[in-house]
């Protein structure tokens, strides 16, 4: 019995061990065909696979992941933790006990259904306040992506810093009103600076999962590979464009194809950084209470 | 001492204005989720209802009649470019094909790994490193799994005899290793929610290794566990990029009779659905995510029940 649960043990670190030997051979293989330097890759401007020779400069898609990552994080970072801070400091018992599920609830909803949400509501309400004020307004625009993404990623804030923050010791916060502090001195001056690391790993986290995120972006944000600061166009993420070649006619084992690796391990690469990241700030600078 | 001078304020109005000023702002901000959550909702069964509810009460039960009549086309009729008959019962069929076959091999898979490091893996440096690696992996963005099922799965690496295709297995060997970390996770936390005295007694009345975990300690742990498949199994339900990667196309119209046959998904036929420019298709997408939300929050909520139980019963 001891060696079959080994055996469920050792299947995660082979997934692991999975998903690096597949990114790394099948990226290798991209580049040894499609003969483009890493750096051409990474940094070039120009993302056109269909061309003679074709282009595989990715910073397009970097852009557009950016792009979301940062405007998502505009949307869900203040409203996350303020929710946090909420449940944690102020709710009483009875609406904490509704508000959590709900928000489990939201954390669960599929996020293909969230990229509907942008196409049957959200560009529309868009298309429909700024293009009276003349903006154009494209039916597949980043701001759009950026909105839904960003309500999809504040229950992972919210829920995260809200476990930190509870877990910052009662004696603290009796200190403080015992000094005479109020309510909001101590939440802002005293609970959230004891709980911060913790608030800033779920931010970096829910970072992570807005790059990793695709369907919503694919449905809302199109497929045009463009470097653009105007948020109402089209952009694409590197999500979407491995979504776009496995959709499409790439044959297998093409250099478009094999390009999707390329791109995964570049997705992979980020968001692994960017939860290491979370884990050490976490660890680090955790302030340790008896 | 110079931050606590920063701390006075002695405009004492201005201290006590705040705070509540602050509590309802934040207050405000935890509720734009359920407000989104609602409106949501509101839309999607007003574009399912065809966008024509009228406040009269007569036509109110056409709508309903209509609404229903709708959904039962929905989950009887296959795929279809015709809006007037198209439908989700292959994808249907397909996405409870992919919940039997996670919930038989990735579920135990999981508990079973949980298990393992939780009971059985002596504390030490490697124990470290995997539970480093789990967490890691949890989070890993879910259309990486895709890419990896396509090249281990799908295609075995170009092996012809080893390739499973994009069949059913596939899909949910996929999913399978999606859910691992989320199930290793709560399984782990389910047992070390289990007082070691349980353990203790058993051992010292001379029980194996094993009986104490599976007479015992799993009994304890088995509502917290089952929460875990439960919302493991939920992913199962509504995950899509992976899918598309591991080749569940949408423009399959034969319900699969085995695991190795070609399928489609639920989430997938939705994504096709909604990609149609034509307005009409606007109908079948929202009723097609309202069958989708209405199996995620009947196993929420089932998830949330065993929870309560659970807890009232310790």
């Amino acid at each position: 019995m001891t060696g079959l649960l080994w055996l469920c043990g050792l299947v995660t670190v082979l997934t692991t061990i999975g998903v690096i030997a597949v990114l790394a051979v099948e990226s290798f293989e991209f580049f040894a065909q499609s003969k483009v330097g890493v750096g051409d890759f990474l940094f070039g401007l120009e993302l056109k696979p269909e061309a003679s020779p074709p282009k595989f400069g990715i910073l397009p898609l970097i852009w557009g992941t950016f792009v979301i990552a940062l405007g998502s994080s505009c949307v869900a970072l203040p409203i996350g933790l303020m929710s946090a801070i909420y449940l944690s400091e102020y709710a009483p018992r009875r609406v904490r006990g509704f508000l959590k599920p709900t928000l489990e609830l939201l954390a669960g909803v599929p996020t293909i259904v969230y990229g509907y949400f942008a196409l049957l509501l959200v560009t529309p309400v868009l298309k429909a306040i700024l293009e009276p004020l003349g903006f154009r307004v494209h039916q597949f625009n980043a701001l759009s992506a950026c909105i839904v993404v960003g309500i999809m990623i504040v229950p992972l804030v919210s829920s995260l810093s809200e476990d930190v923050l509870s877990a910052v010791p009662q004696g603290l916060r009796e200190a403080a009103y015992g000094l005479g502090a109020t309510k909001f001195e101590v939440s802002t001056r005293v609970v959230l600076p004891a709980g911060l690391s913790g608030v800033f790993a779920s931010f970096i986290l829910a970072i992570s999962r807005a790059v990793g995120e695709t369907m919503a972006v694919v449905l809302a944000a199109g497929m045009l590979p463009q470097i653009s600061i105007n948020p109402l166009s089209s952009i694409e993420t590197m999500t979407t464009y491995i979504i776009q070649v496995i959709g499409g006619e790439a044959s297998y084992g093409s250099p478009k194809y094999l390009s999707l690796f390329a791109v995964g391990l570049t997705l992979f690469g980020i968001t692994l950084a960017l939860n290491i990241l979370s884990n050490l700030v976490l660890k680090r600078y955790r302030e340790v209470y008896q | 001492m110079s931050r606590g001078d920063a701390l006075y304020h002695p405009n004492r109005r201005l201290r006590r204005l705040l705070g509540p000023l602050f509590g309802a702002a934040c207050f405000l901000a935890t509720l734009t989720g359920v407000f989104v959550l609602a409106v949501f909702l509101a839309s999607i069964l007003f574009a399912a209802f065809g966008g024509t509810v009228q406040p009269a009460w007569n036509s109110f039960g056409q709508s309903v009649r209509d609404f229903f009549g709708l959904m039962a086309r929905l989950i009887g009729n296959r795929q279809s470019s015709n809006p007037d008959i198209a439908g989700f019962r292959v994808g249907l069929v397909g996405t409870l094909w992919l919940l039997g076959l996670v919930a038989a091999i990735g579920i135990p898979v999981g508990i079973g790994a949980g298990l393992f490091l939780e009971e059985y893996a002596p504390p030490g440096r490697l124990k470290r490193i995997v539970q480093t690696n789990i967490s890691n992996l949890a989070g890993v963005p879910s259309i990486v799994y895709g890419i990896l099922g396509l090249a281990l799965f799908v295609r075995a690496f170009g092996a012809k005899g080893l390739a499973l295709g994009p069949s059913l297995l596939a899909g949910a060997f996929t999913l399978g290793l999606l859910i691992l970390p989320t199930i290793v996770i709560t399984t782990q936390e389910a047992l070390r929610a289990v007082p070691s005295s349980l353990r203790q007694a058993a051992l010292a009345l001379g029980a194996t290794r094993w009986q104490v975990v599976s007479g015992h300690v799993l009994p304890a742990a088995l509502p917290g566990i089952m929460t875990g498949a439960i919302l493991g199994l939920s992913r199962v339900i509504g995950e899509t990029a992976p899918l598309l990667m591991v080749g569940a196309a949408g423009s399959i119209l034969r319900l699969p009779k085995g695991p190795l046959d070609r399928y489609t998904a639920l989430p997938v036929e939705i994504y096709n659905y909604a990609k149609e420019p034509d307005r009409q298709f606007q109908m079948i997408t929202a009723g097609g995510i309202l069958i989708l939300m209405v199996l995620l929050l009947t196993m929420n909520a089932a998830a949330i029940v065993i929870r309560n139980r659970f807890r009232r019963g310790r």
